[in-house]
């Protein structure tokens, strides 16, 4: 019995706890990614990059107020920072589709033009961050740094393994939860919502309707660009931010994305849990759990990883490749909100 | 735009450029300005295999960097000598494992053509996939790890097939072109979009398997002392005629040495680079080159006329990744050593794009002068961003913040004029600084 629970807690402490958390980073990337797709009908290939820059204002932001002594106790200053960052964000991204896509949009541009565009943005955002804060890698996350040790958990249940809940991955997973809860409320019951999901299916009716097309695309943009620092700042919190690895997160987000459906709010938030645990469960060495669930003679030996680490990307990769094979729609059928 | 403007346009922006490469070479120096020339060429066939994928189908490929690294690994594979020592450790062993994984994978495709569609299908395949994983990777390991541990701090790997370096470009080709098609296969027909993200994936694992599969390539160790395809400079400088050119230019023999070899890499880089183009130019003039431009402008229509659009794009999406690879190959062996670390998308994937989007897709001078335009930038960005710098700021204390920042971001400041000069050029000049020719005559 005890090397049952010693098993599951085991998964709990490597798959289930950093999967949920991965899980939610991704989904509130691709759900960024699948509204821009949904409203704007393109794959914004600078939405890493926006990430990435909506992180580094808030930790800006952080050092202001930590330097003032500012602080939320045992929940991390970043918190308090977000909203401002979060902010700044929404303002660069909407200069930049005033700037730029918006004259792609008056003249009718084919979606690969903004697609392109969304590549010289990436550039932009790229240098920016690293002219900024420099390429090289910040840690700001302060306050409570666990709300279970390993150590606590092992005194407290008595067996020999420990679980350990950082608070960066319960908040995640709680900002997560309100932040889609709080998005699905806002597409399905608000009158703005419902104008955007209207757009999204049929723009021409929508048109008819009175619904303003720019308005539309100003929301889509405010709620892209929350999306993104949020995720952004989550995921530096948990994983700490260096802005090459925003640029990595771009391709389980497609996936996400994708698998879910692109246009599909409720398929973005799906697939970045698949996606996740897809990564964790495939690339975890089940040695130490099978060592508690057989017996001597039958443990294989090795590590019992299917895959390296170094091949995660590989996972998304795979994954997205079978949804193309199979449903290219994705799961939840894509292409409207 | 007609012919006539176009030619002489041409001629102008590239006398324009070459007369840089003179500034340069006045202003910094000769074995500079030849260097980033080379590599000017190098980015230059890079940017006509993507000119061929993008402006002459509308294929959107953002994997590039794979595939110039796939072609960095076939100089590695070919050139390199082979590692006797790893061979006997583990070269057997490893064979064992790839003929399982082609095993595998024949037995999957047999499976699925002859079974009907349904369950028992699905699950046969599942049973070999399975299976076959296993046994490759029990042959895999132990041979991973046996020629990982021969003599690793100078080899570790397999080393090569020690043929001469000019048939690794041929290979590395080959490669891209056999990964493109297996890439094309499945993403090809699907919207652009998702040919996108795929390239995008595709061009991770492929950097992955090359930075972390140590006994095939060494992996972030690095490969160096490549061979060459032209004499080293240490030998030259003793030859009699180079140090008669010495005196006669009233330079020093090594120095006349350096640029010799740097001319003859010119050489070879500029015949590759003026066959390749005749063959992009003579495609795109021919009748197949004027079905592909109809099937990119319209998908529909030409489906319609009866040509088959997939395969079509298959084709050109298989011959401009080989180009890439091509030009991948060159790199490497210009560099004379494979840096699996060095290969970053935005230089090797994004920046290829700039560069044909600002020259002009659909163009292939509009190509090779944005190749050329963009890299010169991309290279002495960093010193005009420096002096820049440096002279905005020349009134301010030496620790000042804001200069330090300035001075220190100033090497990513060219990141944001790339951003800028895409966006602009979309904006003002979609058609690029050489548009596409109209091949209609009136």
């Amino acid at each position: 019995m005890e090397n049952i629970l010693n098993a599951f807690v085991l998964l709990a402490n490597f798959i289930i706890i950093p999967g949920a958390a991965y899980g939610s980073q991704l989904a509130l990337g691709a759900l960024g990614v699948t509204l821009i797709y949904a409203i704007l009908r393109f794959s914004n290939f600078a939405h890493g990059e926006t990430m990435a820059f909506g992180t580094m204002v808030t930790i800006l932001f952080t050092w202001w107020l930590q330097g003032l002594g500012v602080s939320l106790g045992p929940l991390p200053t970043a918190l308090l920072a977000l909203p401002l960052g979060i902010a700044v964000t929404i303002g660069l991204i909407l200069i930049c589709d005033r700037w730029v896509y918006r004259y792609h949009r008056g003249q009718r541009a084919k979606p690969v033009i903004f697609l392109i565009a969304s590549l010289g943005l990436m550039f932009i955002y790229n240098g920016l961050v690293r002219i900024i804060i420099g390429p090289g890698e910040q840690r700001f996350e302060d306050g409570q740094r666990f709300i279970i040790t390993v150590r606590e958990f092992r005194e407290w249940s008595g067996l020999t393994e420990g679980l350990m809940l950082r608070s960066s991955q319960a908040l995640t997973i709680v900002v997560t939860l309100i932040a889609v809860a709080a998005l699905f409320w806002f597409l399905e019951r608000t009158r703005t919502g419902k104008s955007m999901r209207a757009y999204s299916d049929n723009e021409d009716l929508a048109l008819l309707s009175g619904i303003k097309p720019e308005r539309v695309v100003l929301i889509a943009w405010v709620l892209a660009a929350t999306l993104a620092t949020l995720a952004g700042v989550l995921y530096g919190l948990d994983k700490g931010f260096s802005p090459i690895n925003y640029f990595h997160l771009l391709l389980p987000i497609f996936a996400a994305a994708i698998v879910g459906g692109l246009g599909s709010p409720l398929g973005a938030v799906a697939g970045g849990f698949i996606v996740a645990f897809s990564e964790v469960l495939l690339t975890y060495a089940y040695r130490r759990f099978l060592s508690y669930l057989l017996p001597e003679p039958w443990m294989p030996e090795g590590l019992v990883q299917f895959l390296s680490t170094n091949y995660k990307f590989a996972i998304s990769f795979v994954i997205l490749v079978l949804v193309l094979l199979i449903r290219p729609t994705g799961i939840f059928r894509g292409k409207t909100i | 735009m007609n012919a006539a403007t176009s030619k002489k346009q041409t001629l102008l922006l590239f006398t324009l450029m070459g007369l840089a490469f003179v500034v340069v070479g006045f202003v910094q120096s000769w074995s500079l300005s030849l260097t980033i020339f080379n590599y000017c060429l190098i980015a230059a066939i890079m940017a006509l295999g993507l000119n061929i994928q993008w402006g002459y189908a509308g294929l959107f490929n953002v994997g590039l960097m794979g595939f110039a690294a796939l072609g960095g690994m076939a100089v590695v594979l070919v050139a390199m000598p082979p590692v006797e020592e790893a061979w006997s450790a583990g070269g057997f062993s490893m064979l064992t494992a790839l003929l399982f994984v082609l095993a595998t994978v024949i037995a999957a495709i047999v499976v699925y053509n002859r079974l009907p569609k349904g369950r028992t299908r699905n699950l046969a395949i599942a049973a070999i996939l399975i299976i076959g994983y296993f046994l490759s990777r029990a042959w895999y390991e132990p041979a991973a790890r046996a020629i990982e541990s021969v003599n690793p701090a100078h080899t570790g790997y397999l080393g090569g097939l020690g043929l001469p370096v000019a048939l690794s470009w041929i290979v590395g080709a080959i490669l891209a072109g056999c990964a493109a098609w297996l890439i094309g296969k499945i993403t090809l027909g699907l919207r652009s979009d998702y040919l996108a993200i795929a390239t995008l994936g595709i061009a991770e694992i492929i950097l992955a398997i090359i930075k972390y599969e140590e006994w095939l390539t060494r992996g972030v160790k690095n490969v160096n002392g490549i061979p060459r395809p032209v004499p080293f400079e240490i030998d030259l400088q003793q030859t009699e005629w180079v140090r008669d050119l010495a005196v006669r230019l009233g330079s020093t023999a090594p120095e006349v040495a350096a640029l010799t070899v740097k001319v003859a890499y010119a050489g070879i880089l500029l015949s590759i680079l003026i066959v390749l183009m005749w063959f992009a130019q003579t495609a795109l003039n021919s009748p197949w080159g004027r079905m592909m431009r109809a099937i990119r402008d319209n998908e529909t229509a030409a489906s319609a006329m009866g040509k088959f659009v997939k395969g079509r794009h298959l084709q050109v999406f298989v011959l401009g990744s080989a180009i890439v690879g091509l030009a991948g190959a060159l790199l490497v062996t210009m560099d004379g050593q494979f840096t699996p670390g060095s290969y970053i998308p935005l230089r090797f994937t994004f920046l290829i794009w700039v560069m044909v989007i600002v020259g002009g897709s659909g163009n292939n001078y509009g190509a090779i002068l944005g190749g050329v335009l963009i890299w010169f930038f991309w290279v002495e960005a960093e010193p005009i961003g420096l002096w820049l710098a440096n002279t905005l700021t020349s009134g301010l204390a030496a620790d000042n913040v804001l200069r330090t920042q300035l001075v220190e971001g100033a090497a990513h400041m060219r990141l944001v004029v790339m951003g800028l000069v895409l966006l602009l050029t979309l904006r003002f000049r979609p058609k690029g600084l050489l548009p596409e020719v109209s091949a209609r005559r009136h």
